[in-house]
């Protein structure tokens, strides 16, 4: 395989706070090839956005991206950038968009203007120029008589054309990385399905990679090539996406998959994950998901579980890979109650 | 000094009202309501009977003010008879009355609203721009720099404004228009320098300013698009009270006798000139009296009504 288009290593991204240093990202390591998408998924406050700002360097104070992380971008090593080389590289060649497709727009431009904008910060090029490449380019992300829309303001526009503006702020300048942050949560289902489409659509067409970063199992599964499960600051599990619906590995990825409601499966409820995710001041000692997991046993609450190699590109840090007869599941309270004593004890 | 201040009100004027629209638009503009942004501010401002009257009042004042030269029956300053025609009550010939001078008090009003209202807009001018300024700075640094910006504030916040303001007229003496106007302009900036520096702390953590940089966009850029136009609508609300307030606080220190001087005519002064003999001449403090009233309460009627136009909650009606 080719050299990976984007190459995470060793991210640590710690925020010194009064309550102490949050590691909202714990040596997370990860590659994106060239043309591929990959999926992010895992609770909320698990670290999957700061993951994502911290790869365009947008951690702010107190915030820090620790010694020690690496982060390479296209042979480039992002982190020693100067701001001015960093600013040329957001937007231009990786660029993000966001959950809100409403408050990430500026309520007092047009949103042609907002497009063209992006236009001219990367490029010298006369307004009329950069408004026509932004015309063009909303007419790409699928916005009707995108000459007419480009004089209106955001909140003129649906919820849907409002988060097509943004892909098409994202991709004007045809970036060869696009990082989305939950594009789809804020919208009805079935704008959803088409915005994925569009994603999808345009990454074949202009040959960019995708980091998708959801917390939607069934987003993954309809747009993702790979997928990174991310719990408490670190990748639990990392699989192809048919391996990781088929035979996912990790208790958490478990909980996940189970917590998906399914056509044809009626039921009264739906599985869920026990408890919630630790504040990252906190994690817990051992493996971070032992206080939830129905299947931790003591080493789980002693032992921080490595990255254990499954199968072909599939990883997962959790102890059953080594003791596979633990898999026995109890009640989690129980579990954990004496998992949380032992810990004292010591 | 009078073109030129009747210019650069004329430009701010212009410039203010094509801000405030472009603002308008994107807030408190409903589907079926006129797709110019301008017409849409001019819409709500004109939906309640108060805000039509307080426009109306404010350029009428502006337009007498303008005009006094050619629609002022007398020259504010003649004394024609010092004798015959002093202290006369309102009358046809002089519909105000005249005062100890034998001066004609309406022409007196009148040329003194061409001092009180660019002393007041411009003193305005003056302190939105460093009150804007500077919380824009404050609160976009942040951290240290912010914390020691915002204790400067609240010191000089300690001191009451009319007070410090005597106190410098009175030591530096007699001072001209420009020098009050700076001096109104610099003792008036505080307060509004809060109100931004709040503004930009909730905007500058808002997603747009995120995506901005996730796209690139330098820090000049965000100000300038995303933090400045975005706290423009309170700023633009409180100078309109803050013009309110200044035209009270000139018209204070220039009846003590230490803003405006005489011969000038300001409302102040030409309230302290009937001020002595108020029981019988009851005429030459009155009118330039009610002036201010109206214009004051004109100034606070827009003020509210621009609030409501520009609320960010009416923010396109969901």
């Amino acid at each position: 395989m080719n050299a990976p288009l984007l190459s995470v290593r060793d991210l640590h991204t710690w925020f010194r706070t009064s309550a102490g240093i949050a590691r909202a990202v714990d040596g997370v390591s990860f590659d994106v090839q060239a043309h591929e998408t990959v999926g992010v998924v895992g609770e909320s406050g698990c670290g999957k956005s700061v993951t994502s700002l911290s790869i365009l360097r947008l951690i702010q104070r107190p915030g820090r991206i620790e010694p020690g992380s690496h982060i390479e971008f296209d042979g480039v090593d992002v982190l020693a950038l100067d701001e001015r080389a960093m600013r040329a590289i957001r937007g231009a060649r990786i660029s993000m968009i966001f959950q809100e497709p409403m408050t990430s727009l500026n309520p007092v431009f047009t949103v042609g203007d907002q497009v063209a904008e992006v236009v001219r910060v990367h490029g010298d090029v006369s307004r009329r120029e950069a408004m026509e490449r932004a015309v063009a380019m909303l007419g790409q992300v699928g916005v009707p008589a995108p000459a007419e829309r480009a004089r209106e303001y955001p909140h003129q526009l649906s919820g849907g054309l409002r988060q097509r503006v943004m892909i098409a702020m994202a991709l004007v300048m045809s970036p060869s990385l696009l990082i989305a942050d939950e594009p789809t949560t804020a919208l009805d289902v079935t704008i959803q399905a088409q915005i994925l489409e569009l994603l999808a659509e345009l990454r074949a067409k202009m040959g960019m990679s995708i980091l998708l970063i959801t917390h939607d199992m069934g987003v993954v599964a309809e747009s993702c090539s790979r997928v990174l499960v991310m719990y408490a600051g670190e990748i639990v599990e990392e699989a192809p996406v048919t391996t990781l619906f088929a035979a996912a590995h990790h208790p958490y990825t478990e909980g996940l998959l189970a917590a998906m409601p399914r056509m044809g499966h009626a039921r009264e409820r739906l599985a869920v994950i026990p408890g919630s995710v630790p504040p990252p001041t906190q994690w817990p000692q051992g493996c971070r998901f032992h206080d939830r997991c129905p299947y931790a046993w003591e080493r789980c609450a002693s032992e921080h579980p490595p990255l254990y190699q499954i199968g072909e590109g599939h990883v997962s840090r959790c102890h059953l890979a080594e003791e596979p007869g633990r898999k026995v599941p109890h009640v989690v309270g129980e579990r954990s109650e004496r998992a949380a004593t032992g810990e004292a004890a010591r | 000094m009078h073109l030129v201040a009747w210019g650069v009100y004329v430009v701010i004027t212009i410039a203010a009202w094509r801000a405030l629209a472009h603002l308008a638009a994107p807030r408190g503009m409903a589907a079926d309501t006129p797709r110019d942004p301008w017409s849409a501010l001019f819409a709500r401002l004109w939906e309640q009977r108060d805000g039509r009257m307080a426009i109306g009042v404010l350029i009428a004042l502006i337009g007498l003010a303008a005009l006094a030269p050619w629609l002022a029956p007398y020259s504010p300053i003649a004394q024609p008879d010092i004798v015959a025609l002093h202290n006369l009550p309102p009358s046809l010939a002089h519909p105000f009355g005249t005062d100890f001078a034998s001066r004609d008090v309406l022409s007196r009003v009148m040329y003194g609203a061409r001092v009180s209202l660019p002393v007041a807009l411009l003193a305005v001018v003056v302190s939105t721009t460093v009150g804007t300024l500077y919380g824009a700075i404050a609160g976009f640094a942040g951290g240290r720099a912010d914390a020691i910006m915002m204790r400067v504030i609240d010191a000089a916040l300690a001191i009451p404004r009319l007070l410090l303001l005597i106190a410098i007229l009175v030591l530096w003496g007699a001072v001209g228009v420009p020098a009050l106007i700076l001096l109104l302009g610099l003792t008036g900036w505080f307060a509004v320098s809060r109100l931004v520096r709040a503004e930009v702390l909730a905007l500058r953590d808002r997603d747009m300013v995120v995506a901005a940089r996730a796209l690139g966009a330098r820090n000049s850029a965000i100000i300038r698009r995303h933090i400045l136009p975005n706290v423009l609508s309170p700023v633009i609300v409180a100078a309109t009270l803050g013009v309110a307030n200044v035209i009270l606080i000139e018209a204070g220190l220039s009846y003590l006798g230490i803003g405006v001087r005489p011969p000038a005519a300001s409302w102040g002064n030409i309230i302290q000139d009937g001020a002595d003999q108020i029981g019988t001449l009851w005429w030459v403090s009155l009118f330039p009296g009610a002036a201010i009233v109206i214009t004051v309460a004109a100034f606070n009627v827009v003020g509210d009504r621009l609030r409501d136009a520009l609320d960010p909650r009416q923010l396109d009606g969901s």
